[in-house]
């Protein structure tokens, strides 16, 4: 089933095309990478389709709505989630308050006055929590938290409205390459478990080839490649324009991933 | 009003555009580099313009004295800015911008008791510039040569500043660390010097553009507050950091204020109309409309998100330690009038009611994170609507039940602008409305009672005595405060601070950001309002005071004097501030100096204020302090 | 030419850097690796002045600096590169380049505006723009090239490669191995093995603000057991 459809996208800044006629479409519990060189129109894209900015022409919709022109917070309400690639968390709350709060406003709650918050959707937070695996976190302030795990708190956060779709901007910066792989390791399987289908940015080909189901290359706003990891990894233009040779990333032991 | 007329006031205007932007330029600069609103710019320039009375007296007339005492003056003045810089403002470096805001403050209050003591309380007006003294015709009327002069010397200004900044080496420098301090130590550039030489060249501006008024106005000593409000104005419709910005908006505001004088009362439509009393709001409503449209004034750029996540502490449930401390203190509180007298009363009955006015204040500081350098407004509101009720239809009871709402509307109807902003321009905005609010009070004689207030507005026979009215005021300050409070920990206080731990985020979960500040800004009016409701009845009167700038930022001093990150601190800084303010203005004439002094002495030795040294000291004695 | 003995670190009231010692001598390029929050940041900060270290000794080239000011641990030669490439985004690449800019000293090598667009000819083409319309990877050459304005003789880079496409990855690794050439010693964090190899002489892993292994980058490739357990590859 095809949960997003985008044809045609365009954006422009005073003359140069950021994005220009960008089409693809994506499958509920498929993985799609979005790679490209820096200042190639992924985070354009990407803002594009989460209604931080507005496009000039073209479409995307999310099963079968139409998401130009809407604000953020009503592209996550029709079951949009989002992961940051620097993270954004609630520093002045525990672990359990950030998940509460997304489930606040999920319920439609945050007007009331009158009950006391912590005390709301303990348990659903909680149950979030034990799906990212950070259960035992919950009660600790998020300021002090592993880089590793505030990754994972986004994506209990990102996972509160019960979304069909996640967009995950560089999901793994920042981190180790232990954690890079156990955090897409547990998107993957979260995705595939509920059926939720993933877009993401990501310059660590590593993860990129071993997680992604399917891979779209930008260059200069435009879709240069898509495809299978594989296919995209032969492409002779991918590789010029952004790939290289191959020798700072698992170039040797990508065979076993294809 | 004639064609010629018209030209001359155009005239007019510019010639006060140019101090005006030669006082913003030097804001402008100090701001962009060090991050810091120097309130005290507006003293700067008042004590550029009496330097300049005593000097060109003391040299003399004539031409050379005239003149070298005026740019002598701008260049003392720049040397006591970059003393005040190595002194004082160094040490708060790494503090938070609002204690370096509040430091600067309590600069304003030393600098105007000194003041008062060096020249005492006579409004002086300086010589006509030798040289300059005569006037030449314009289009049919006489037009003084130093104000031609001085609308030459703006763009000059300009010019100068303009090659200084793109041209040398040091302008290059200046804007580097405008952008990233740290990054520019980190390259070899000594900021320290850095800041000190821009402080200097911003105080000179501001020394300069006090001492070339002494030929037009008189030196007075209410000119310090006066000032600054217009050139906080003429830098955020700027664009804060812009000096062309300043420069255009100084020219706009210059020109609007003298054209409004010029046109004076109009008759049209059978309506009188006087454009005069539009001066003192013209700039501010000049401001709201650009921010509205611009919210980064007209050359000014988004600042964008802080490089830093937000370090606010974790706001957790009241301990029942603190519980029954807090349980405690109110019993105290209710016992009070078994064994005091009625002077001690009085001044608890200010106290509750500025303690729930610093509350309503740090509320929306505080967890919802907009600081509003305006909440007196709201305050005051209340304060008139109270006494207008009382006077003109209701009784004191419903007066005082329905006018933390009139509060609220205003608050409903200034934050819809407010909350579309952020930062240093948010809290600009809410000083306009604040300045705005102020100035249809003190104008609108026939039904505030304009400059005089109203008188009274006593309360009802069986609240009459101090001691039914203490309590009173204990029950509403003490009650509201706790709500307030409440409020906190809801559903509803949890979307304010998830917008302000991470607006980003909070718009990825579909939280409405704006529409969570914007009910949280009016719910603070509304209980500022009740205090000032409060107050308006326990002093029988009520003066435009009540919202004016001073008002607003003793709210200000209260919230950060007993420490914005702790709750309890608005309660314990009202409590000092007015018990200090009593007493101190007591016991000396100069006691806005001596509370300077203490505010300094606070922001040096406490800078995470009473409550929060307190609170530090607890967890480091229960050994609580996570590592 | 860099050296740190016993160095302790604390941001606040946490402490990051525990009694860490390590060297890096001219014409080397030495290379710290551990993950995130390991204290890899802190160290290169605590070097360059950042971070003001709580006990310890630092020294460079021969002298004390632990208790200098930034500015003064910059004009004395040592350069320090960023992670999140913060170039002055105002200011164009020439006014960028004018900011790093000291006078020569002896003992480095010498760069002027016309030397870096050698090393980067990406720049040459775009002096007066501004930094605001570069992309990323414009940008961390821009960061490179100011820091070497100050003919430093060390240079410490935080995360070059992070968040740069492959072939860009490539170009940085050329251009650090082109410094060391000019006899720059060179320390840099990184969380990507396969580009430490391709520039690194030697490793320092860093785990919990304490070092736990050095070695040459030969005897790490050869040693399974301590990449097993910290690098986790």
């Amino acid at each position: 089933m095809t949960v997003l459809r985008v044809s045609d996208l365009c954006k422009s800044y005073g003359g140069v095309q950021a994005v220009c006629n960008v089409s693809f479409s994506l499958d509920a519990g498929e993985i799609l990478a979005l790679i490209g060189p820096n200042g190639a129109g992924k985070t354009t894209c990407f803002n594009l389709l989460n209604g931080q900015i507005a496009a000039d022409s073209g479409s995307a919709e999310f099963e079968g709505r139409s998401l130009i022109g809407m604000q953020p917070r009503e592209i996550w309400r029709l079951g949009v989630g989002r992961t940051f690639q620097i993270t954004a968390t609630f520093g002045s709350m525990s672990v359990r308050e950030n998940v509460q709060t997304a489930l606040l406003n999920f319920h439609g709650k945050l007007t009331s006055i009158v009950t006391l918050a912590g005390r709301l959707y303990v348990d659903e937070a909680m149950a979030l929590l034990e799906r990212v695996g950070i259960a035992a976190q919950a009660e600790r302030p998020c300021g002090v938290l592993a880089y590793g795990d505030l990754k994972r708190v986004e994506l209990a956060i990102a996972l509160a409205n019960h979304p069909h779709l996640l967009l995950m901007d560089e999901p793994t910066a920042g981190m180790a390459p232990t954690e890079r792989v156990a955090l897409m390791q547990l998107t993957a399987e979260l995705a595939r478990a509920s059926s939720i289908a993933v877009l993401f940015t990501e310059h660590d080909m590593d993860v990129v080839f071993a997680h992604a189901d399917r891979i779209l290359v930008l260059n200069h706003g435009t879709l240069i490649a898509e495809g299978k990891p594989a296919e995209v990894r032969a492409n002779r233009q991918v590789q010029e324009v952004y790939l290289g040779s191959g020798s700072v990333y698992g170039a040797a032991h990508g065979a076993e991933h294809a | 009003m004639s064609f010629s007329a018209i030209f001359v006031q155009l005239l007019n205007g510019l010639a006060s555009a140019s101090s005006l932007f030669l006082v913003a330029a030097g804001l402008s600069l100090i701001f962009g580099v060090t991050r810091i609103v120097n309130f005290a710019h507006g003293s700067l320039y008042m004590l550029g313009t009496y330097t300049a009375y005593s000097l060109v007296q003391w040299f003399g007339g004539g031409i050379p004295g005239f003149w070298s005492g005026v740019l002598l003056s701008g260049v003392i003045v720049g040397l006591f800015g970059a003393l005040v810089e190595r002194l004082l403002l160094r040490r708060l470096y790494h503090a938070p911008e609002l204690l370096q805001l509040l430091a600067t403050f309590a600069l304003v209050l030393i600098i105007s008791d000194f003041t008062l003591w060096a020249w005492g309380p006579e409004d002086l007006l300086g010589p006509r510039a030798p040289g300059l003294a005569g006037a030449i015709s314009i289009a049919g009327r006489r037009f003084p040569e130093y104000d031609l002069f001085l609308i030459l010397l703006g763009p000059l200004v300009l010019g100068l500043l303009w090659l200084l900044l793109t041209r040398t080496r040091w302008g290059t420098l200046v804007r580097a660390a405008t952008e990233d301090r740290e990054m520019a130590g980190a390259l070899g550039v000594n900021q320290a010097w850095l800041f000190t030489s821009v402080f200097a060249l911003g105080s000179f501006l501001a020394g300069l553009g006090g001492a070339i008024q002494i030929p037009r106005e008189p030196a007075v000593l209410t000119m310090d507050l006066s000032i600054l409000s217009d050139v906080f104005v003429v830098v955020v419709v700027g664009g804060m950091g812009s000096i062309p910005g300043a420069f255009l908006a100084a020219v706009i505001i210059g020109v609007l204020k003298a054209m409004c004088i010029g046109i004076g009362n109009v008759h049209a439509f059978g309506i009188d109309f006087s454009f005069s009393k539009l001066t003192l709001v013209v700039e501010f409503i000049v401001m709201a409309v650009v921010l509205v449209i611009r919210p980064w004034g007209l050359f000014g750029r988004s600042q964008g998100a802080p490089r830093a996540a937000s370090t606010e502490p974790p706001l957790n449930l009241p301990s029942p330690a603190l519980q029954k401390l807090l349980l405690a203190g109110l019993i105290m509180l209710a016992l009070l009038p078994l064994a005091s007298d009625r002077y001690t009363l009085v001044l608890m009955t200010d106290i509750l009611v500025f303690a729930l006015f610093a509350v309503s204040l740090h509320f929306i500081m505080g967890p919802a994170g907009m600081h509003s350098f305006g909440h007196a407004a709201y305050f005051g509101l209340g304060a008139y609507a109270a006494a207008l009720l009382f006077k003109h239809v209701l009784p004191m009871e419903l007066a005082l039940a329905l006018a933390p709402f009139a509060a609220g509307l205003g608050a409903l109807l200034f934050g819809w602008f407010c909350v579309r902003l952020s930062g240093v321009y948010l809290a600009m905005l809410t000083l306009a409305f604040a300045q705005i609010a102020w100035s249809v009070v003190y104008q609108w004689d026939s039904f505030t009672g304009g400059s005089n207030g109203m008188v009274g507005v006593w309360p009802a026979q069986w609240l009459a005595s101090k001691t039914t009215f203490y309590y009173l005021a204990l029950v509403l300050c003490a009650g509201g405060t706790m709500v307030l409070w409440r409020i906190l920990y809801s559903p509803f206080g949890y979307g304010l601070r998830a917008g302000r731990d991470s607006p980003l985020r909070a718009d990825a979960i579909g939280i409405d950001v704006r529409r969570q500040q914007w009910l949280g800004f009016a719910l603070a009016g509304t209980f500022a309002g009740l205090a000032g409701a409060v107050y308006a009845f326990s002093k029988g009167s009520i003066s435009p005071d009540a919202l004016s700038i001073p008002r607003s930022v003793d709210g200000l001093v209260m919230v950060l004097m007993g420490g914005i990150q702790t709750l309890t601190g608005a309660v314990a800084g009202a409590a000092v501030f007015t018990w200090l303010q009593d007493s101190i203005s007591r016991q000396t004439e100069f006691w806005r100096a001596l509370l300077g002094g203490i505010i300094l002495f606070l922001v040096l030795v406490f800078p995470q204020g009473i409550a929060g040294f307190i609170r530090e000291r607890w967890e480091a004695r229960s050994g609580r302090s996570e590592a | 030419m860099l050296e740190l003995k016993g160095v302790n670190s604390a941001y606040g009231r946490a402490h990051i850097l525990f009694d860490l010692s390590l060297s890096a001598n001219r014409g080397e390029v030495v290379v710290l690796l551990g993950r995130n929050g390991a204290g890899k940041s802190t160290t290169l900060k605590t070097l360059i002045g950042l971070v003001r270290p709580l006990s310890g000794e630092i020294s460079f080239g021969g002298r004390r600096i632990e208790q200098l000011e930034a500015y003064q641990i910059a004009r004395l030669g040592l350069g320090y590169v960023p992670e999140e490439r913060r170039i002055f985004t105002d200011l164009s690449v020439m006014e960028n380049l004018e900011v790093g800019r000291q006078s020569p000293r002896t003992g480095a090598p010498q760069w002027t505006p016309e030397k870096l667009f050698g090393l980067f000819p990406n720049l040459a083409a775009m002096r007066t723009r501004r930094g605001a319309h570069m992309s990323g990877g414009e940008q961390q050459m821009l960061t490179i090239a100011r820091t070497l304005m100050g003919n430093p003789s060390a240079i410490l880079l935080d995360e070059p490669s992070e968040g740069l496409a492959p072939v860009i990855v490539e170009q940085m690794a050329n251009t650090i191995l082109e410094l060391k050439q000019e006899g720059l010693c060179v320390l840099l964090s990184e969380q990507n093995l396969h580009f430490a190899n391709l520039v690194a002489d030697r490793a320092y892993i860093i785990e919990k603000g304490h070092i736990r292994y050095q070695g040459t980058m030969t005897e790490l490739a050869a040693n399974e057991q301590i990449r097993a357990t910290y690098l986790s590859i």
